[in-house]
């Protein structure tokens, strides 16, 4: 576990803010204590400090994972976020894009939306703005960017893709050994 | 109905020679099963003079391991601890595999809105029982329940019925340090940091970098975010950290108790296998007690669990533990299950023994199972160093020797059993002395043992009746250093135990408290290593006068 160096903390949140914009704040000031961003093999880890300092016992060969993994740094110094960051990206999310019900599955393949697919959007997103996508009942089911803004949504063809894939929860079943 | 019963009647007892000679169908040894059951029920009725017992059992293990396709090491272990009747429930319950059940996961959702969810997408649940308020079973389904999009979420998590017991026997609090030594897949550490509300910090420990995977992956999924996860050998654990205030071991098994999941277990398992896991639960039992800490205001408690049926793997582990350590058994806290066995063929364990759970498929229609849940009283360890780490060093080498016992099993020109033996016993320091089976031996070195601490009681007779009133809280107390080989020290004689047990709360009080300069040097009398002697005087003049008046008072009252 190591801090991230000021270049990496820069491109971080960078990528944080563009699906939660000003929220990120809320992630580093928490009235129930200090979270801190970590780095542990190329990954981001986001954890209390009380955690944190505990599992410096550990030897860093055998430590696996501490709090929750946000994504991973490649070795072009991208950072790919990765599903897991969903738990935080989805309470502070401030675009939405829903799916139907018929379209879910196929968006947890992995496949891009296209307009028919699409159940509601939130008003006055940009083109290429990120978002994270939700079921019609409100559960979170991955992140994307948006393809189209919100307003050429609404005249575009039903086959056109309106957001493209990132990432989504049926990764947990078909990339479990990449991921972790 | 006449016929059969006739036909019972006159069951004779097959000729060796034709037996080996004629094949016989499943139907008949399913019938032959019935017959011996019968023979054996009324023993003195139904029996053939010129045949033993003995010999309808063998016959009777013999058709039971070809029926239920079993080997016989496996059998025998099971007609060891079922009476007859409840053995042919069990097998048969064994064959069946258990109904599918998951368990929400109330970080993320309710039970209720779940089922409902679940209805919605066409499968068909219930609730699992009164006992739990977080699980569901499944009689049918139309999509696969491990990907749905609310199994994706991280809604809940698919597992036995069985798995949630040592959970809720460990009934962590919020704001507690916790840990799970054997975690993989997660399951179990999951509910656990439910319960937490992901409050306080969950160590999920485990050995295999593989299996660590699906921790990570679970815990994220079911959206954990107290958890320390790492890859550590258990039985070093108390080198990385100490003061937890529970663990839960859910021990490496030989898996006898999920023969429905996995049969290969039926017929692969011999005792050497038993042998090695044994003797690992033990080193990691000892390592989890080790690193609880017993002065925790909320806590101080290890629940150990097994998928195994097996005595070897439970009950003996366990009375091991509370000889080497301070620690005592409590409740579970579950209200259903059976008594955790005392006493087992010649074996005797400790009578608070009955405080652990075992589960049955044919009682409670879950996975064979088993929970005791032990709770440390004193940090101190009641041993030397020395012996402390010859018991490290036994056990070690018991694994090991187990390991290597398997590599020439492996040549099937060496699997005689003598051999066995052999290696065991190496030549040399028993050269020339008559060869003694293993019950004898045991005896000889029992008997050697039991006359050192007999004569040690005597001297502690007179003090004994003060202290009555503790009796309870002392009960599991175990100071002796046990001498015994690994294959004796879990065999009690049934007089030594009351004995010992005063005895040795005697020995826990005076290490406490020391009364007066008497009683020390009658301790150091008892105690045989040197270390100790002069520890525990250091203590002694530790204490100012003050606090001795008070320990007076307390054993007084």
């Amino acid at each position: 576990m190591k801090r991230l160096s000021d270049e990496r903390a820069k491109i971080l949140f960078e990528k944080l803010s563009k699906y939660i914009g000003t929220n990120v704040k809320q992630l580093i000031d928490r009235p129930d204590g200090t979270y801190c961003f970590r780095e542990h093999r190329d990954r981001v880890y986001y954890v209390s400090e009380r955690i944190l300092k505990l599992s410096e016992c550990f030897g860093p060969e055998k430590l696996v994972c501490v709090g929750t993994c946000f994504g991973k740094f490649s070795k072009t110094n991208k950072l790919k976020f990765h599903i897991t960051a969903l738990y935080y990206l989805a309470p502070y999310a401030q675009y939405k894009v829903w799916v139907k019900p018929s379209f879910e599955q196929q968006y947890l393949y992995g496949n891009h939306i296209a307009k028919s697919g699409l159940g509601r959007i939130t008003e006055n997103a940009g083109q290429y703005q990120g978002v994270v996508v939700y079921s019609m009942n409100d559960l979170p089911l991955g992140f994307g960017v948006l393809a189209r803004s919100t307003t050429e949504c609404k005249t575009a063809d039903p086959m056109t893709t309106v957001c493209f894939h990132q990432s989504d929860i049926g990764e947990y079943i078909r990339s479990e050994d990449t991921l972790f | 109905m006449q016929m059969s019963i006739d036909h019972q009647e006159i069951f004779s007892f097959p000729d060796n020679d034709s037996e080996e000679n004629k094949e016989i169908t499943l139907q008949e040894i399913q019938q032959r099963i019935k017959d011996i059951t019968l023979v054996l029920s009324d023993f003195k009725k139904y029996r053939q003079e010129n045949h033993s017992r003995t010999e309808y059992l063998d016959l009777l293990r013999h058709d039971l391991c070809i029926y239920y396709s079993y080997n016989d090491f496996l059998m025998g272990k099971l007609m060891d601890m079922f009476p007859l009747t409840e053995l042919m429930e069990y097998l048969e319950a064994s064959e069946v595999p258990r109904p599918l059940t998951i368990r929400t996961n109330s970080l993320k959702t309710r039970r209720r809105d779940l089922a409902a969810a679940l209805i919605n997408r066409g499968v068909n649940l219930d609730p699992l029982g009164k006992w739990t308020k977080v699980g569901l079973v499944v009689y049918s389904s139309q999509v696969p329940l491990g990907a749905t999009p609310e199994y994706l979420a991280g809604h809940y998590m698919i597992q036995g019925a069985s798995s949630l017991l040592p959970v809720m026997a460990l009934a962590p609090q919020e704001n507690e340090r916790v840990l799970d030594m054997c975690s993989a897949p997660g399951g179990k550490g999951s509910h656990i940091a439910s319960i937490m509300k992901n409050t306080g910090v969950l160590f999920a420990n485990d050995a295999n970098r593989e299996r660590i995977k699906a921790v990570v992956a679970n815990f994220h999924r079911l959206g954990v975010i107290n958890a320390i996860i790492s890859c550590e050998d258990g039985c070093k654990f108390r080198n990385v950290m100490t003061g937890f205030d529970r663990i839960l071991l859910d021990a490496p098994c030989t898996g006898t108790g999920v023969v429905a999941k996995d049969p290969s277990v039926k017929s692969t398992k011999n005792e050497v296998d038993v042998q090695r896991c044994y003797n690992l639960q033990r080193k990691l039992l000892l390592t989890a007690i080790d690193c609880v800490d017993a002065k925790s205001k909320t806590g101080g408690y290890i629940v150990y669990s097994t998928c195994s049926v097996l005595p070897e793997e439970n009950e003996w582990v366990i009375d091991y533990a509370l000889k080497k350590r301070n620690v005592k058994l409590v409740p579970t806290g579950l209200d259903f299950g059976v008594e955790g066995f005392t006493k087992y063929r010649q074996y005797r364990f400790h009578p608070s023994l009955n405080l652990t759970r075992r589960y049955y498929p044919h009682t409670h229609n879950m996975d064979g199972f088993y929970v005791a849940k032990l709770k440390k009283f004193s940090n101190t360890i009641p041993m030397t160093k020395e012996q402390q780490e010859a018991d490290e060093k036994e056990l070690d080498e018991a694994i090991t020797n187990a390991e290597s016992v398997v590599n020439k099993n492996t040549d099937p020109m060496e699997k005689s059993v003598h051999e066995e033996n052999e290696l065991r016993r190496p030549l040399g320091k028993h050269a020339g002395k008559p060869n003694l089976s293993e019950v004898e031996i045991d005896l000889k070195k029992r008997k050697l043992v039991e006359s050192k601490t007999k004569y040690i009681a005597n001297e502690f007779e007179k003090p004994l009746k003060v202290q009555k009133k503790h009796k309870v809280d002392h009960k599991t107390v175990s100071l002796t250093p046990s001498k015994k080989s690994k294959n004796t020290e879990l065999k009690v004689n049934k007089s030594d135990i009351p004995q010992n047990g005063r005895e040795e709360e005697q020995q826990a009080k005076n290490l406490k408290v020391p009364k007066t300069k008497k009683m020390v040097e009658n301790l150091s009398n008892v105690l045989e290593g040197k270390p100790q002697r002069k520890e525990n005087k250091i203590k002694m003049k530790s204490k100012t006068i003050g606090q001795l008046k008070k320990d007076k008072k307390k054993i007084k009252n």
